[in-house]
């Protein structure tokens, strides 16, 4: 189940599963409803578009592979979920501010989705930098 | 209000022992019962977590007892607050007379405590949370810090004030790890190194070997043993989360909810209570604990701390042992929670002491804010 959320990435979609009962919508994925307990639900695409709830500079490795520092941050996208993600780009990161999607490449196809800051003035890239 | 009483309260070696996780809970089991004027023979009843899959049955087995009432809730450091509860319903239900609750954590001598935590590979945050290198749990209480400065415009000092006031007690705490040293400034606190932004290594709690045991049975048994009883006034839980994503408002935690259910079932209030001890994994952790029990409203814990208000000599005394992070935390801090309460109510803490102490709190949490408990403690009047 897990999986239709990273295949998506594959083509720089992000999905959320929504509730065909009641509409709601959540993530990381389940088998079920946390609104209302229906079993049926589908991933719907969304905007790519939240603000940071918040974030935090991680200063130090938490294992192989990581190279801090670099910016955890929990997004609050414009559909309510709220996803565990990174924040990208030169800025001074603060609570609310606004952020659009940008995809990292993972060597296998498939894209980490990542944030930055969404500007009204310009297209944003569509690749983290 | 029940009709059961904390009648033993000890610690195992602290610090960095060299010790098994058994030999200090051995310790730890050995020296309550002594303190309560029981033997192991007494012994019908067994919480503990922390050892093995079958930690209850695994320390039972090492004891040589075979309990008829066993609990092994894994909820992080508030576990052992919940076994209070659970232990006084199951004594007051007629199941068992005399419970141990126990911990035993070797991580610092056996250096098994990892800035990424524990994260299994079946688990959704192993999937959608641990690509993002998160530290577990230091991320989860930045960034809690983080929404709580923003949401009310609290300054970063607020937090530094939390363990300057916990070092201040540990410098009257001769168990304390940090015992002996220099009081903290604040300046100290946000100087130290970053760790993970705000919380620098001053706002988070010490990584120690350490362990303790508390021993309960029924207020009147525990009326005609040796020492004076320490009554269960209250007790409440809630867990929240397991994942960093799935609570709402960062600054509102599950202690709202254990919190209220605490004092309702004592019939007390926020004001009744002499001192409290309050799960400090980090510095935010009290400052959200504090508004949660309702000690002072949403985004008021920086004005409640500010100034030494809760440390030595302060209007409200909080983590008199020097807590999690100048005393000891051995992962799961909250047994160590309860064996200060019970202390500071029998008047045992000497330069720490606070005077006349009567109603008592210690409140745990598991996790990222994840899981919470409170219990109400009180001399028997």
């Amino acid at each position: 189940m897990s999986e239709d959320f990273w295949e998506a990435t594959r083509r720089r979609r992000l999905v959320v599963q929504r509730c065909l009962a009641c509409g709601h919508r959540q993530h990381y994925p389940r088998r079920l409803c946390t609104a209302c307990g229906g079993t049926e639900l589908e991933y719907a695409p969304v905007s790519g578009l939240g603000v940071v709830d918040s974030f935090t500079v991680v200063h130090r490795a938490p294992a192989p592979g990581f190279e801090p520092p670099y910016t955890v941050a929990r997004v609050r996208l414009a559909e309510g979920p709220i996803l565990l993600t990174h924040l990208v780009g030169d800025t001074d990161w603060a609570c609310d501010l606004p952020v659009r999607v940008a995809w990292r490449p993972l060597p296998d196809g498939r894209h980490l989705p990542v944030f930055r800051l969404a500007r009204t003035d310009q297209e944003d890239s569509a690749h983290e930098d | 209000m029940s009709g059961v009483a904390i009648v033993g309260a000890a610690e195992s070696d602290l610090g960095i022992t060299g010790e098994s996780v058994l030999t200090l809970q051995a310790q730890a089991v050995t020296r309550a019962l002594a303190d309560a004027g029981l033997v192991l023979s007494d012994v019908d009843g067994l919480a503990t977590c922390g050892v093995s899959r079958f930690s209850a049955t695994q320390v039972a087995d090492y004891l040589g007892l075979r309990p008829v009432w066993t609990e092994s809730t894994f909820a992080g450091g508030c576990a052992f607050e919940m076994y209070v509860a659970r232990a006084a319903q199951a004594i007051e239900a007629g199941q068992c007379r005399t419970v141990v609750i126990s911990y035993g954590s070797n991580q610092r001598s056996a250096r098994s405590r990892s800035l990424a935590g524990v994260v299994e590979e079946h688990t959704p945050e192993a999937r959608f949370e641990a690509p993002y290198g998160p530290l577990y749990p230091f991320s989860y209480y930045a960034m809690a810090a983080r929404r709580y400065m923003h949401a009310f415009g609290v300054r970063r000092e607020a937090l530094a004030e939390v363990a300057v006031a916990a070092r201040d007690w540990a410098l009257l705490n001769p168990r304390a790890y940090r015992y002996g040293t220099a009081p903290l400034t604040v300046r100290d606190v946000l100087s130290a190194p970053m760790v993970s932004s705000p919380l620098t290594t001053a706002d988070a709690c010490l990584v120690t070997d350490g362990g303790g045991a508390v021993v309960l049975t029924s207020l009147e048994r525990a009326r005609d043993l040796r020492r004076a009883p320490v009554r269960v006034l209250g007790y409440g839980e809630c867990v929240t989360n397991t994942s960093m994503t799935a609570v709402d408002d960062l600054t509102v935690t599950g202690a709202v909810h254990s919190g209220a259910a605490a004092f309702a079932r004592a019939g007390l209030v926020p004001g009744d209570v002499d001192v409290a001890q309050i799960y400090d994994s980090f510095t935010i952790t009290v400052l959200l604990t504090l508004e949660g029990l309702g000690f002072c409203g949403a985004g008021e814990a920086g004005d409640f701390v500010a100034g030494g208000r809760t440390g030595p000599g302060g209007a409200f005394p909080v983590n008199t042992s020097g807590g999690g992070l100048s005393y000891n935390h051995p992962g799961q801090y909250g047994l160590l929670l309860l064996v200060e309460a019970v202390r500071q109510l029998r008047g045992e803490c000497g330069d720490r002491q606070v005077p006349g102490a009567e109603v008592a709190l210690a409140h745990g949490t598991g996790g990222i804010l994840s899981a919470h408990a409170t219990v109400l403690l009180g001399v028997d009047r």
